[in-house]
């Protein structure tokens, strides 16, 4: 019997479908993937610039990959229209048009995968990229990622109604596309992010109705405050949002005030608005980044969770380099965005030079503790709220059921001891893990890949186990970083000596031979190699 | 560094194998510990198809006998669903998947052959793609993860004890017994230690003088967003395993793996390739009336493999007091009768409800030195981290 030079049944000589080869891939068109792709193009190298704006209505509806919160006025839903607006409002896209960048709007980067110490079958870096038609594999030299910024979603009663959506949804609808739909909206949170977000929507039209901080003084810039209060907007700190009411969508905020315990007290209000934007954390948008194995790290004065990288922009990956916010958000970038552009050019200059293994410059300290801060959103918010919603929309799963680690309803679980296992019991002696949480009560496992939950989750964690934000581990991404449907796999091609040999399992003949029929002892050459599998 | 109270018995891994034997032991009132070298069953175990159909094991008549009433031994959920469909697109799939049939016709379990209309009937999701199929009256799936931790928990109700972010360095002999094991967080002494490591298991064995064959691999499963309910959920076919979770989402492997090299300390990375894309092909072509719903996240899991792919469940012939256990990537529906087999070698000296002859590792006593290249299980990864 011949013995094969490699298993056939393993991925060992088959090869990808790679539709495309580029120099340099950059995802994300925004100011500093714009920056980057030119710059790219000006040295002299082939660039694929791919942005997934405008991304369809119905993928919008499905809150991917923002929190659209169903507020998206009805222009929207004409593609077109959109396309034009989002080219518009962008100066720099048809820059990169004439500086010969291949750009392809309306495409989404779902993967990128990248050979390590589990995995050495990808040919370099692969790209999965798919459009509302295509998907494809491209490969390429070097991967610029540039996926900007997204909001922690934040729970109350009434927070699944349309109307309440995150503060990077509401500022791309408004400014993007003018296809913002509420008129009248209270933002919640005061830092740079949510007042700059609120000075926006007012330039767009938007009645800012109320700003709405939890802790007792606003903690952003004055002038900024000050430009809002001079325009009629009301700044109601240590205030939080009991409920959202309305019928079809959100028709009012209720707040009430909050007390030194950060407990809501006293009377409630009633402010009417047809919007509510969460504002309280801005959020490096790193799914793409984990999930190709980039290291990340919680920090801080970058926002969250972000990759860790050096002063280049170079992540732990070779030649994969992460720029603009998904990098890191602090208050000065979210005003200029010519530092977005810096770290961009750093990028470029450093493509095909040797890494100098230089630490970068840490960003300024943020002038406020931003786990304590998020912590506190979420305990007055979601901890202290009047009324049981679901924290994960998706599956329905409420903060209480997260913290006793509840098995979900729908398994109708009614043994006495189901209320036994709490977070502690759990935890033994390491942090809280969300990805067990998930796995346990499903918070977290939805359509929309936990966009609106997760940051949510991880600070119900923290709180149980009275520990900071930082101290809890990140809840892995995992390619499709975007929704795929089945019926759009088939468009990229199998090796036919994949297909070939394909098998359920192993394909390994002696593993299934039935008990009774094992010999005695096992040896390579006796063994029947061809003999039936797993899936035959 | 505060001292940690050893233990009778101690387990080394908190996977699926290594937790079902802990319980079995521990409701037995043996006075266990189970060291876990991260969260318990983040490796394969709570990674993986969730089925419960093995009619090729000799652990086969014990594993349908307890996956339907595991629920109420437990205390907690498994998620069982009891029986299996396999869908063929071909004549030829059709009369080769009539195996499992007459294995588990000769342990004295049914199946039924389904016609056309019948496979369509059983499985809303399927289409044109299927010609006929089989209902195995036997077998099933259940909830890795929720299972495992129902092992843990059940366990601790049984005074258990485990021990996460613990790693194994080493162990200490005496007269040709294990007297206790070596960790990061000190030593703990024992009577008696059963391995269950997992891809670790190589490693660990030939620390204590008698190496168990092994090769580590990676696999990889997608899933989908949720589904109308069918009524089964375990439909195999088109080249996958996998089951309709009880929420309705499509979780599903299969497709080629690829070889890694000897496992390290540690938790090993887990990344998914585009094989995402293949499997995605077929789940659509295995139901094709599921081909709008979106695949919402894939995984892979590391898994090891003996040579022949089958389990060892054995003692150790260098030390008088060890149980090593590998299921050979095989390891999660089978886990209450390995737990129980186990229990019962750690006991009683030899399983009293199977004959585990097949699983001793004496059958490799003629293995060849280098099966693992003979075999063409070879490795291309890169053996150690790129740039920190």
């Amino acid at each position: 019997m011949p013995i094969p030079a490699s298993d056939p049944k393993s991925v060992t000589g088959k090869p990808l479908a790679i539709a495309e080869s580029v120099d340099v891939l950059v995802v994300g068109a925004g100011p500093a993937g714009l920056e980057a792709a030119i710059g790219a193009a000006a040295r002299g190298f082939g660039v694929l610039l791919v942005d997934e704006n405008p991304v369809p209505f119905a993928t919008m509806g499905d809150d991917v990959p923002l929190h659209f919160g169903q507020g998206m006025a009805a222009s929207a839903r004409n593609r077109n229209a959109m396309m034009e607006a989002f080219v518009a409002s962008e100066p720099r896209i048809a820059e990169a048009f004439e500086a010969g960048v291949d750009l392809r709007l309306g495409t989404a980067c779902w993967g990128l995968y990248a050979n390590g110490p589990a995995l050495g079958w990808m040919p370099g870096l692969v790209a999965g990229l798919a459009d509302e038609d295509s998907s494809i594999l491209v490969q390429a030299g070097h991967v610029i990622l540039a996926c900007g910024r997204r909001d922690m979603g934040l729970g109350f009663p009434g927070w699944e109604k349309p109307g309440v959506m995150g503060a990077t949804a509401a500022l791309n609808l408004a400014t993007r596309y003018d296809a913002f739909g509420p008129r009248k909206a209270v933002i919640l949170g005061s830092n740079t992010e949510a007042l700059t977000t609120a000075l926006a929507l007012r330039e767009a039209g938007v009645t800012i109705a109320a700003i709405v901080e939890q802790v007792a003084e606003p903690i952003g810039d004055a002038d900024l405050l000050a430009s809002l209060s001079a325009g009629g907007t009301e700044i109601l700190a240590g205030h939080v949002v009991r409920e959202a009411t309305g019928r079809d969508g959100v028709e009012a905020a209720v707040v009430a005030r909050l007390d030194g315990e950060g407990r809501p007290v006293g009377e409630e209000r009633t402010i009417a608005c047809d919007g509510i934007v969460l504002a309280v954390g801005a959020t490096p948008v790193i799914d793409l980044i984990d999930a190709a194995g980039c290291k990340v790290a919680f920090q801080a004065e970058r926002g969250g969770y972000a990759p860790v990288l050096d002063a280049s922009q170079r992540t732990s990956l070779a030649n994969v380099y992460v720029v603009g916010d998904c990098a890191g958000i602090w208050a000065e970038k979210t005003r200029d965005r010519a530092i977005a552009e810096a770290e961009a050019a750093r990028a470029v200059a450093a493509l095909g030079e040797d890494s100098a293994e230089t630490e970068t410059v840490a960003p300024p300290a943020p002038d406020y503790d931003i786990s304590a801060y998020r912590l506190a959103w979420v305990r007055a918010s979601v901890i202290e709220a009047r009324a049981e919603f679901h924290v994960c929309q998706c599956e329905e799963v409420t903060a209480r059921e997260i913290l006793e680690v509840r098995p979900p309803r729908h398994l109708d679980w009614q043994n006495e001891r189901r209320n036994d296992r709490s977070l502690s019991a759990l935890l033994g002696e390491g942090p809280p893990n969300p990805d067990q949480v998930k796995r346990l009560t499903r918070a977290g496992m939805g359509p929309c890949q936990g966009r609106r939950c997760r940051e949510q989750v991880a600070a119900l964690l923290a709180l149980g186990a009275a520990q900071p934000l930082s101290a809890i581990p990140l809840a892995g991404y995992r390619a499709p970083v975007r929704p795929m449907p089945l019926a759009m796999t088939a468009l990229v091609p199998e090796a036919p000596e994949q297909a070939e040999h394909w098998d359920t399992w192993f394909g390994m003949h002696a593993q299934w031979v039935p008990f009774w029929e094992v010999p005695a002892h096992y040896t390579v050459a006796t063994n029947d190699a061809t003999g039936p599998v797993a899936s035959e | 560094m505060s001292e940690i109270k050893g233990a009778s018995v101690v387990i080394v891994g908190g996977g699926v194998t290594g937790l079902s034997a802990g319980w079995w032991l521990a409701r037995d009132g043996v006075d266990v510990l189970v060291l876990e070298k991260g969260l318990i069953g983040w490796e394969a175990s709570g990674r993986n198809g969730g089925g419960c159909s093995h009619h090729h094991s000799p652990l086969f008549a014990e594993e349908q006998r307890l996956w339907p009433i595991m629920d109420e031994l437990l205390g907690y959920p498994t998620e069982f669903r009891g029986e299996r469909v396999r869908l063929a697109s071909s004549e030829h799939q059709m009369a080769l998947y009539g195996r499992a049939l007459r294995n588990a016709a000769r342990q004295g379990f049914q199946s039924q052959v389904l016609d056309v209309k019948q496979a369509k009937e059983l499985v809303p999701l399927a289409g044109d793609t299927v010609v006929g199929g089989y209902h195995y009256k036997f077998g099933g799936h259940a909830n890795p993860h929720r299972t495992l931790q129902g092992y843990a928990w059940a366990m601790q109700d049984h005074g258990g004890r485990v021990l996460q972010h613990t790693t194994v360095t080493g162990f200490r002999s005496e007269g040709g017994r294990v007297i206790a094991v070596e960790t990061d967080r000190g030593v703990i002494g024992c009577d008696s230690l059963v391995l269950a490591a997992g891809p670790q298991t190589g490693r660990l064995s030939a620390m204590l003088g008698q190496e168990v064959p092994v090769q580590s691999a990676r696999c990889e499963m997608i899933v989908t967003e949720p589904l109308p309910l069918m009524p089964l959920g375990g439909v195999d076919g088109c080249g996958l395993y996998g089951r309709q979770t009880l929420r309705g989402n499509l979780a599903y492997g299969g497709g080629p793996h690829e070889w890694l090299a000897m496992a390290e300390e540690g938790t090993p990375a887990k990344p998914t390739t585009p094989l995402m894309l293949h499997m995605g092909k077929r789940l659509a072509q295995l139901l094709p009336k599921a081909a709008h719903a979106r695949i919402i996240r894939s995984w892979a899991g590391v898994i090891e493999n003996t040579p022949d792919g089958r389990p060892v469940i054995d003692r150790l012939a260098s030390q008088a007091n060890v149980v090593v256990a590998t299921l050979s990537s095989v390891g999660f529906g089978l886990s209450p009768a390995s737990g129980r087999a186990i229990r019962d070698l750690v006991v009683d000296g030899a399983c009293g409800f199977a004959d585990l002859s097949t699983f001793c590792l004496a059958r490799f006593t003629e293995l060849e030195p280098n099966w693992r290249e003979l075999q063409g299980w070879q490795v291309t990864a890169a053996t150690e981290a790129l740039a920190a």
